[in-house]
């Protein structure tokens, strides 16, 4: 009897947990291979909704007021802009050649695109539809960072080995940081104090000074009965919500791992799909969504337990993710 | 930033301009072709390479499809020189890549004397076995990175303590293909080999790969017609007549064959008594680079080598640009052009070089070879890459490819 109750009051919780956290909140998933957007809804953790978009679509970013979703359609060499609502492509930017990963800025009016195969950064303004500069950095630049201010544009390239670090008022390169090889992805921290930088080949992660320019910690892994060189560090996500927690995709290690932001200590792996690359939060941090090349899936995370809860079937090789906070339709 | 783009024309414009002066003067010992000299005296660092190789008429590729490659690899070291010269110029480190084009019979220790008043420190050796051994002997102070011969003695009993190997050896090519074919229970194979030296040696590396991955040589054949001319009106009749007849070996699943220079390997796909498919030198190939290899970022490479030379990427081209981005990184960390300090991160576990293969490539440190994954490619599309899963390692999966730390005859590296 007493044994009875206590399973209802589990399920009784989490059905509550479920009843809280079920939001109406919509995931957008590029597949490269597919030329497809898989829509996933954030209540059944299903899949929607497919839209086709142009050639090899990677780095995707929603609007502020997440009315459109700016799509790097690297093949075709120009970013789309699909209208999240009738889910036609709307018209296109000019993002120049091969855009790979972009961010926009604190305002939502400009583009930041790194184009991976003309050591170029372009800078769009989104409303004009226009390009208003180009900045040549490293070779194959990768990684868009923006600080929460503004004020930073790190971009990361893959063969020169560093983060540029990019005024946003002059639009200048003022510093260079050495790396770890193949730099992937920037992101800054919430206070945008620090900027982690992943490497995908060197197997690290640089948390960076925003006010030194200086490395002032780097991450490195390791996970029981891999190879050291199968741990490959790319997406990389702050949380904002106090938790203090990163989480790191580590590749063909299929692991996210966990660390903690004051300690820089890994708290824990955990075991997603093959090939994880890029990561996305829900709106209030309570899952995260992994992006698994290989084996064609999203996991969902749940960042309270820190348990991988769901295997999600996409496209094939799916690539970016953004999350809206609107459910689609 | 503008400056680079101009540098970078300026160098297009002197190449070309050099080039052209070489065609007409080709009685000159050896045509020294100062890629660039842009050098500047408050440079940080200056790294001077010089990149050796013969002047040799390239073979005629038996398939018209193929286009003769002229200064096979060159042009793969001028883009890893522009990629270091990026790097380098947020660093204040500048590259001048010389190249040295010793005739085909002439003395290579004279040739580089004469092209060089001081002791070249950094040498890229677009040489063979012989050309390699005597540039190492001769300058024992210096780095010199091979990004050519795939010989197995230079890795091994002759190896040299101031000699790196960019591409793979024979036997890391044969074991990346025997590894495949073991995956596909393809056990039962007959070896066809060539009559050069050079077959034989890959033949010798098939073997042992046979023997190391589990498989079987059914029957083994040597292939000693003497070619005639490669371009032949109505050749299809005679290869259709003679391969049946040649191929008449017991049940086998594989045909391998061992032809590195392309003299007769080609005929044999399609018209072998049996169907079966074809794989070595030609058919299935096992190899460092490949036109079709587009994974783990290679588009990208692969698009601005063809913008730069207007050709498809060789293997010579990839190892020289990886001889070069070896350089490139062990510099920008080192903060150094010292041959010795550079050998030292080279061989350090702080190297890490990204080659577009999806793992940091390293270097052995009991023999200075180049751990690479190895591309098994068909003509026309990428087919697997090795090592493949299930062979297993203590150290790295890599290091199934080739000879172990356990079995080099490697004494003079420490």
């Amino acid at each position: 009897m007493r044994k009875k109750t206590y399973v209802q009051c589990v399920a009784s919780t989490v059905f509550l947990l479920f009843a809280t956290h079920a939001s109406a909140y919509s995931i957008f998933v590029s597949n490269e291979k597919d030329n497809t957007i898989s829509i996933i809804d954030g209540e059944t953790l299903e899949v929607a909704e497919t839209v086709t978009v142009g050639e090899r679509p990677r780095g995707i970013v929603l609007s502020h007021d997440n009315a459109v979703l700016y799509m790097c359609t690297s093949d075709d060499d120009h970013v789309e802009v699909l209208d999240v609502k009738t889910l036609k492509v709307t018209h296109t930017l000019p993002s120049g050649p091969d855009p790979e990963l972009m961010q926009l800025n604190p305002e939502g009016t400009k583009l930041y695109i790194a184009n991976e195969d003309d050591n170029l950064v372009t800078v769009v303004n989104v409303d004009d539809r226009t390009k208003e500069v180009e900045i040549p950095v490293g070779i194959e630049p990768e990684g868009i960072g923006v600080s929460p201010d503004g004020k930073w544009l790190v971009n990361t390239s893959e063969t020169t080995n560093m983060a540029h670090f990019i005024n946003t008022d002059t639009l200048k390169i003022e510093a260079n940081v050495l790396v770890d090889t193949r730099p992937r992805v920037a992101q800054f921290t919430g206070d945008g104090s620090e900027v982690w930088v992943s490497s995908e080949i060197g197997g690290t992660v640089s948390i960076i000074d925003t006010e030194s320019k200086e490395i002032k910690h780097k991450l490195s892994f390791e996970v029981r009965g891999l190879a050291p060189e199968a741990i490959q560090p790319v997406g990389v996500k702050l949380s904002t919500d106090g938790s203090n927690r990163a989480y790191i995709a580590l590749g063909p290690a299929a692991r996210v791992a966990v660390v903690n932001m004051q300690t820089y200590e890994i708290e824990k792996y955990l075991l997603v799909g093959q090939r994880v690359w890029n990561l996305e939060f829900s709106p209030d941090q309570d899952r995260l969504f992994t992006t698994n090349g290989v084996s064609g899936d999203v996991s969902v995370i749940d960042l309270k337990k820190l348990r991988v809860i769901k295997s999600i079937k996409v496209g094939r090789f799916p690539w970016g993710l953004a999350v809206s906070p609107d459910k689609r339709g | 930033m503008l400056m680079t783009s101009l540098k970078a024309h300026l160098i297009n414009a002197i190449s070309q301009a050099a080039l052209t002066i070489y065609g007409v003067k080709r009685s000159l010992l050896v045509a020294v072709v100062l890629l660039v000299s842009c050098g500047n005296a408050n440079a940080e660092v200056q790294a001077n390479v010089f990149y050796l190789m013969r002047d040799v008429e390239p073979p005629l590729p038996l398939s018209l499809i193929d286009k003769r490659v002229e200064k096979n690899g060159f042009a793969g070291a001028e883009l890893g020189l522009n990629d270091n010269r990026t790097t380098g110029g947020f660093l204040g480190h500048e590259y001048e890549l010389v190249e040295v084009l010793i005739p085909e019979n002439a003395d290579i220790i004279e040739s580089v004397k004469s092209a060089n008043q001081s002791n070249p420190e950094i040498i890229v050796a677009n040489l063979n076995s012989t050309d390699l051994l005597l540039v190492a002997d001769a300058y024992p102070e210096s780095l010199v990175l091979n990004v050519y011969a795939r010989d197995d003695r230079v890795r091994h009993e002759d190896c040299r303590a101031n000699v790196l190997h960019l591409p793979p050896s024979r036997a890391m090519l044969a074991d990346g293909l025997a590894q495949y074919l073991a995956w596909k229970r393809w056990n039962k194979v007959v070896l066809v080999t060539g009559r050069h030296p050079d077959d034989t040696l890959y033949a010798q590396a098939l073997e042992r790969a046979i023997k190391r991955f589990g498989l079987k040589v059914i029957d083994r054949s040597n292939w000693t017609a003497i070619p005639g001319a490669r371009r032949t009106d109505s050749g299809h009749h005679m290869a259709q007549q003679e391969i049946p007849t040649f191929t008449q070996f017991k049940e086998h699943d594989v045909l391998l064959v061992a032809d590195e220079i392309d003299e007769f390997g080609e005929y044999l796909s399609y018209r072998s008594r049996l169907p079966r498919p074809v794989a070595g030198t030609q058919g299935l190939m096992p190899t460092s680079w490949h036109r079709s290899h587009e994974q783990w970022g290679a588009t990208q490479i692969q698009r601005r080598f063809e913008k730069i030379a207007n050709r498809i990427m060789t293997e010579r081209d990839y190892s020289s640009w990886l001889a070069m981005r070896a350089l490139g990184e062990s510099i920008t960390n080192t903060n150094s052009a010292e041959p010795s300090v550079l050998k030292e991160y080279l061989l350090s576990d702080k190297f890490k070089l990204a080659g577009f293969k999806g793992k940091a490539l390293t270097f052995r440190t009991y023999n200075g070879q180049l751990r690479q994954p190895i591309l098994v490619v068909s003509p026309r599309m990428l087919i697997s890459v090795s090592p493949q899963q299930g062979f297993l390692h203590e150290l790295t999966e890599m290091d199934t490819l080739g000879y172990d730390e356990p079995e080099s005859a490697c004494k003079v590296f420490k």
